[in-house]
């Protein structure tokens, strides 16, 4: 980890758009009107996954709608790696680099990036990729791996390879939807060759009871 | 909060403290001093530097002791009281191993800083620090951040203890500095580099332990060992607050606070912090006569002939006003002085405030600086205190935070730094509020002690004396006034006014007031060190301006003969609670300057009517005499039996128009301040766009 700045060169204002403002009003309604300034991690989740990355501008929005300084929320935003200060890609590929991975191969996957983006944080020629070496996903069972982090949210792709990563990144590039979790043979992180959870009804809900979340209103699983 | 007794051992020593206390508060109640950088006794616990370890006897390792009660430790396996140690070779190891973590980023570089000689790290690395370092790699370096024309910064050498940015959020209140980034990469900045903009900025630092934030002015400057020092007091706003000047030579280098509970505490404002600047530029170091439309030197013999002359003219017009920088001494030679002449038309307020002249109550703040923690409401009629005594603020906002205190204001709305009731803008608010049944006036009636706090913008009005009747019926309306507590509370913004009419510097029958004096042609004004007037209302008159500045009224004088500023002479100042302070010389007047009372005492000999002193001492005695109400140093007078509140100023109806506040500009409202480049900065920093800071 280095020094955080903000980019130099910031876009003149920021507005949320109306799917961040439904999000919004959804964390803030878990907040008491006097806490409301714990909404702001979330807040600049928000406008991270709309804009991609966290531009200044959005800080003083986000102070603003929180009865925050602007400095408490710059504070948060450079504490926190996962926000990005500077644009990235259309897909941000977070490489993890901690022990385990590495020994299952990361480096290659790092390699491949450095091939085919550059270096660190920067945007690849073609606008599509920005990838960072992070540490542990807590993923060591399906190392080496990646999070694909863009618009349709943030995917563990596990069980890499140099040589998968790369048709991924082909695939992504030509806008092709790609198989998050494993590329493997395996389902999740059982050992390799085993049958194991065969009836989907076993992990994809279906046999759950219904229950009410708190604070959503709606029935989820 | 139960304030239970609790036995503890410390370095096998039984004591026993409030079981509230933190462990460093109960060492140092055992008389051990505890290292420490974060903790400060007037700002949150933060925890973070960890030099204040201690050892816990049973407690597998050494604890930060701001940050652990005495009611949290843990007693003997035989009902022992529980135990700590602060001297044993445990807790030394423990401490050389911070010491040594803080240094290893802390650049080597103490004979440059300025913060050399007078730093807690330098200070404590003497006792914890280990001989050499056992670090080989690159020291972490931090690109320095840009604070304004008052904080100069060296980012590098920043431990992170965080204390500027509890100082700036909790205290003074408007949370512009932070810690961003985390770890080795944290960093102390204020959002985008902008400017503090705070009237406490310059406390941090004070506050920083270290060099990282320092004086810009004072930047290379001086070390702290060549410096005389000096302990006296303010006399920027009407509060007194204790500072300490630093000169070395015939100038003074800076102004710092000292500790005082009942009036600052251990802030000063900002303005206060960079008077000093002033002290050094437009001086006055020689008499001036005007000739053929310029002022052209003079010597004393032939300034005070000349003087002499116009003042031995008909009294009746003759003026004298005391401006607002003037010691109780001063005030006093040139009233007996004006007394001796009959000259009546004498006045101390210079803005034209309607006060004096009844009971001494109508012009204090009754309920004392350090009374207003007391307060459970408080209502702020025609001030803006931020700017007004921006140290009395910060008392307004520490009872806010701590005390629930509601705050209630006529006047205009602007920031407090703390959250209030805006009641109204105008007068006429006032007046119908005693009437009135919901609002804040309940919120008044049902505290136990509500303040009424008066600004100076309510009573320079025409009606100045009305509205303070208004004040006066409504503090004994909602039972502010009694025996214990008296919460009619006048906040002047001069430091002379409350000595001014103690002695009864108002004037006399047949006399004129600053209004009259300026509307009537008189023949001779004195002008001493008053410039917040409109100098071009004195038509003709011949004005001897007695003062250290060359500002208006200078360029308006026929006559100059130069004065002492308040740091170059010894004197008696009243605060705004009528608490009477000392303030004493650090340096000697510029030139040929003499100090203020010397300079009546030279006339009214030439004048034939010598003043019956010889000294300062003398003066003292004389002024004891005649207003012995000045003689009780350091006393702030608060509530007394028998005061009513209804009769503070006069009957009359009061205007429906709006209260516009005593002070514009913050940063220049005195001839002193104004000469000050620090604080011409800071002004156009505050009235220009905040974004204009980060440039």
């Amino acid at each position: 980890m280095s020094v955080r700045r903000l980019a130099k060169e910031q876009p003149d204002s920021f507005a949320f758009n109306e799917k961040s403002e439904a999000e919004i009003k959804f964390w803030l309604a878990k907040y008491p009107e006097a806490k409301k300034a714990s909404a702001v991690i979330p807040m600049l989740w928000i406008a991270q996954k709309q804009e991609g990355w966290v531009c200044e501008p959005a800080l003083r929005e986000i102070a603003g709608r929180l009865d925050m300084p602007y400095i408490r929320v710059y504070e948060v935003a450079t504490f926190y790696t996962m926000f990005n200060l500077e644009p990235v890609g259309e897909h941000l590929i977070q490489v993890c680099g901690t022990t385990p991975c590495m020994l299952r191969g990361s480096e290659e996957l790092i390699d491949v990036c450095k091939k085919r983006i550059g270096k660190q944080h920067e945007i690849s020629a073609d606008g599509k990729f920005t990838w960072v070496e992070v540490e542990c996903m807590g993923a060591c069972a399906n190392a080496p791996m990646i999070q694909l982090a863009n618009s349709d949210g943030d995917h563990y792709i596990e069980d890499l390879d140099g040589a998968k990563l790369e048709a991924l990144m082909d695939d992504l590039a030509a806008g092709k939807t790609v198989k998050y979790g494993p590329q493997s043979d395996r389902n999740a992180s059982e050992p390799h060759g085993t049958k194991v959870l065969s009836d989907p009804s076993l992990y994809d809900g279906s046999r759950a009871k219904k229950i009410k979340l708190p604070n959503t209103g709606k029935a989820e699983g | 909060m139960s304030e239970d007794l609790r036995k503890i051992i410390i370095d096998g020593e039984e004591i026993e403290v409030p079981n509230s206390f933190t462990l460093l508060q109960a060492a140092e109640a055992a008389g051990r001093e505890i290292p420490r950088f974060c903790y400060h006794e007037r700002l949150s616990v933060a925890g973070n530097c960890r030099m204040c370890l201690v050892e816990l006897v049973g407690a597998p390792k050494p604890a930060a002791s701001c940050a652990m009660n005495v009611r949290d430790m843990r007693g003997g396996p035989n009902g022992e009281p529980p135990a700590m140690n602060t001297l044993s070779p445990l807790v030394k190891k423990a401490r050389e191993g911070v010491m040594e973590f803080l240094l290893i980023n802390h650049p080597l570089d103490c004979p440059i800083c300025d913060q050399g000689g007078e730093c807690d790290l330098q200070d404590q690395s003497l006792v914890y620090g280990r001989t050499g370092s056992r670090f080989p790699e690159n020291k972490r370096a931090v690109e320095d951040k840009e604070m304004g024309p008052i904080i100069a910064t060296e980012m590098t050498r920043c431990i992170q203890c965080t204390r500027c940015v509890r100082f700036v959020t909790e205290v003074a209140g408007s949370p512009e500095i932070g810690m961003i980034g985390r770890g080795e990469d944290a960093e102390i900045t204020t959002y985008l580099e902008s400017a503090v903009q705070s009237e406490l900025s310059g406390n941090v630092i004070d506050l920083c332990p270290v060099g990282a934030l320092t004086s810009k002015p004072y930047a290379f400057n001086a070390r702290p060992w060549e410096l005389k020092k000096t302990e006296t007091i303010d006399v920027m706003d009407a509060l007194g607050s204790n500072i300490r000047v630093d000169a070395r030579g015939s100038a003074v280098l800076r102004i710092l606070p000292r500790v005082h509970e009942g009036v600052n505490e251990e802030w000063i404002s900002d303005k206060t912090r960079y008077a000093w600047e002033g002290l050094g530029r437009q001086r006055l170091d020689k008499p001036y006569v005007r000739e053929n439309g310029k002022l052209r030197p003079a010597d004393w013999p032939e300034a005070l002939t000349i003087a002499a002359e116009k003042l031995g003219g008909d009294a009746s017009k003759i003026g004298m006003i005391a401006g607002d920088l003037c010691s109780a001494e001063e005030m006093k030679a040139a009233k007996d002085l004006a007394d001796a002449l009959g000259v009546t038309s004498i006045d101390c307020r210079q803005d034209g405030a309607k006060v004096g002249g009844g009971a001494r109550e109508d012009y204090l703040f009754n309920a004392t600086i350090a009374g207003i923690e007391d307060a459970d409401a408080i209502l702020v009629i025609g001030a803006n205190p931020r700017k007004e005594a921006a140290i009395l603020n910060a008392r307004i906002r520490k009872t806010w935070l701590h005390n629930d205190t509601q705050v209630g204001v006529i006047g205009e709305a602007v920031d407090l730094t703390y959250p209030y009731e805006h009641v109204g803008t105008s007068a006429d608010v006032l007046a119908g509020l005693k009437k009135k049944r919901s609002g804040f006036i309940k919120t008044l009636k049902d505290a136990k002690r509500p303040l009424i706090l008066v600004g100076s913008g309510a009573l320079t009005r025409a009606d100045g004396a009305q509205v303070l009747r208004a004040a006066g019926e409504l503090a004994d309306a909602v039972g502010a006034v009694s025996a214990e507590w008296n919460g009619l509370s006048i906040l002047h913004t001069a430091a002379s006014r409350v000595a001014g009419l103690d002695l009864g510097f108002v004037p006399g029958e047949g006399g004129h007031d600053v209004a009259g004096m300026q509307s009537t042609a008189l023949d001779t004004i004195v002008l001493m060190g008053a410039d917040e007037l409109d100098m071009s209302q004195f038509g003709d008159a011949f004005v001897i301006y007695v003062g250290s500045h060359g500002d208006a009224g200078a360029h308006r004088a026929d006559l100059i003969l130069p004065g002492a500023a308040w740091t170059e002479q010894d004197g008696l100042f009243a605060n705004t609670e009528g608490r009477v302070q000392l303030a004493y010389r650090a340096t000697f007047p510029k030139g040929e300057a003499k100090e203020n009372w010397a300079i009546f005492r030279a006339l009214s000999e030439r004048l034939g009517k010598t003043l019956p002193y010889n000294n300062l001492t003398e003066l003292r005695h004389k002024l004891f005499e005649d207003v012995p109400v000045l003689a009780g140093i350091d006393h702030a007078p608060g509530a007394s039996e028998g005061y009513d509140a209804k009769a503070a100023g006069a009957a009359g109806d009061v205007e429906a128009t709006d209260f516009v506040p005593a002070v514009g500009n913050f940063y220049f409202t005195n001839p002193i301040v104004r000469a000050s480049k620090t604080l011409a900065e800071c002004s156009a920093l505050a009235s220009g766009p905040a974004q204009m800071a980060a440039e």
